[in-house]
């Protein structure tokens, strides 16, 4: 680990040594649609996974506009940036952050790279190849929309999530952002978090209307044989004012809140992911 | 100076309007140098990707569709081999001219390199993209190009194209590759054609929001 001005939950910090034999999951969390609490899903999700005794790595794959740094409060001295202009090794930009996993932040304003170049694959790629080995998940939080960058992202991960919100906006996107994977990187399993629920069970009726339109308008797209798409609701987080409060506080609900009813609901998410 | 005077330049008299306006006048024409390609006249490649540059970030804000074709000679090494190299220009020129009579003023058309030729489209909807390029082919086909007196040739063209995917920001080295991978099949599949990438399927139409949106299953939660 460096030595940096945030490292304040260093003891935290997950041991990042390499096992012999295992390899990270990586699950890319995307959207469509940005705003529908991607980042705050991503750290809380991976301060739950942390608990569980998990090494987690979250990497801001949000290359033009990251915001993680935000949502943890942490002004990284060292970013993803200067990974990729070789200033400095690798292991010197993944930090600890509060809630005892580590983060590879992009930092803001990293517009060069917010294109897919073939410079930003290879690196991406390597990022991801490199690290695999030290730790059990890798979350990768990518940017709203479905740039380039995005898409190559998620190809990289084993597993991909959606995040949506009941907003007409948010459910329009998030069947794009399928669409999308489905007939262009011929994805079968896609995992799915509705976010902001008012009612119990809301995030179920979501994933049916979504698989519904998936099995009326994707499948008949997709090649003959083709696995059909399935979409798995892994949670729903309800609308809870503590989570707008932690993020305005810029700290983990987990941390701050663990028994909101949100926290709860992160927490069962998890559970679903280290399995 | 001389450059402007080479490329056949003509600028206003120096004392007639003014200094101030003659800068101007030296500059714009400087500009204009600089992003054609001397022998066909259409834009350069420096000027190509610029305009490429610009037009990604449109599709990527206002989601309109955009074509990009890249263009290639058939067999041009043999018009250099048996009329010559100048005839080789000819052609080239010719290929050009004949470019430029079939797309709009918005349009870019460029000299990529060699005998390859590029033409961005800017709001050319999917469903017109073969009709134009198959335009263009046959654009190309019916021209005879005069290489001597009394000699004409004629050349057919190879068209890969490439839709930009709707508000999508991607790339300009992205978007060429997957035109000119359409370029390599239609030389494959025998030259004289026009293949076109499928458009990415990422909008949603309005029966998808229909049945998203429609069914009394979700308005329980309304």
């Amino acid at each position: 680990m460096s030595s940096t001005d945030n490292s304040r939950n260093a003891d935290a910090a997950p041991d990042a040594s390499p096992k012999p034999g295992r390899r990270a999951k990586t699950m890319a969390i995307t959207s469509g649609k940005g705003g529908v609490g991607k980042t705050f899903l991503s750290a809380n999700l991976a301060a739950a996974l942390a608990h569980r005794g998990e090494r987690v790595l979250v990497l801001d794959a949000d290359l033009g506009l990251a915001n993680l740094d935000v949502v943890l409060n942490l002004f990284p001295k060292v970013t993803l940036h200067d990974v990729f202009t070789g200033k400095v090794p690798l292991e010197e930009a993944i930090l600890p952050a509060p809630g005892g996993f580590s983060v590879l932040l992009a930092g803001s304003g990293l517009v060069e790279y917010s294109r897919l170049t073939p410079e930003v694959r290879d690196q991406l790629l390597r990022i991801i190849e490199t690290l695999a080995p030290r730790f059990d998940h890798i979350l990768l939080d990518t940017g709203a929309g479905i740039s380039d960058v995005v898409l190559y992202a998620v190809s990289l991960a084993d597993d991909v999530l959606v995040v949506a919100t009941p907003e007409p906006t948010s459910m329009t996107d998030a069947y794009a952002t399928i669409k999308l994977l489905t007939t262009q990187q011929q994805r079968s399993a896609i995992r799915l978090v509705v976010n902001q629920v008012g009612k119990v069970g809301e995030g179920r009726v979501i994933r049916s209307q979504l698989q519904l339109v998936v099995d009326r308008f994707v499948v008949p797209m997709l090649p003959e044989g083709a696995e059909p798409p399935m979409l798995e609701l892994i949670g729903e987080v309800p609308l809870d004012p503590s989570v707008r409060e932690s993020v305005q506080r810029r700290q983990l609900l987990l941390e701050s809140m663990p028994g909101s009813p949100a926290a709860r609901a992160v927490e069962a998410i998890a559970s679903k992911v280290a399995k | 100076m001389q450059l402007l005077q080479l490329s056949g330049r003509t600028l206003p008299d120096r004392l007639e309007v003014g200094q101030v306006a003659w800068m101007q006048a030296v500059i714009d024409a400087l500009c204009e140098l600089s992003s054609r390609d001397p022998l066909t006249g259409l834009a350069n490649r420096r000027h190509f990707e610029l305009a490429l540059a610009s037009e990604i970030d449109r599709v990527a804000r206002a989601g309109e569709p955009a074509l990009v074709l890249m263009i290639d000679i058939d067999h041009f090494k043999q018009v250099n081999d048996t009329h010559g190299h100048s005839a080789g220009d000819l052609v080239l020129k010719g290929v050009a001219q004949a470019l430029q009579e079939c797309v709009r003023p918005m349009d870019t058309v460029a000299r990529f390199g060699g005998e390859e030729f590029a033409l961005i489209l800017p709001n050319c909807p999917p469903s017109f993209g073969l009709t134009v390029a198959e335009r263009v082919r046959l654009k190309v086909q019916d021209r005879a190009v005069s290489i001597s007196p009394g000699q004409q040739v004629h050349v057919t063209i190879s068209i890969g194209g490439a839709f930009a995917p709707q508000w999508v920001r991607s790339s300009a080295p992205l978007w060429i590759e997957r035109a000119d991978q359409q370029l390599y099949r239609a030389k494959a599949e025998g030259r004289n054609r026009a293949c076109l990438e499928q458009p990415t399927v990422s909008l949603v139409t309005a029966e998808e929001k229909g049945l998203l949106f429609g069914t009394s299953k979700f308005q329980e939660f309304e």
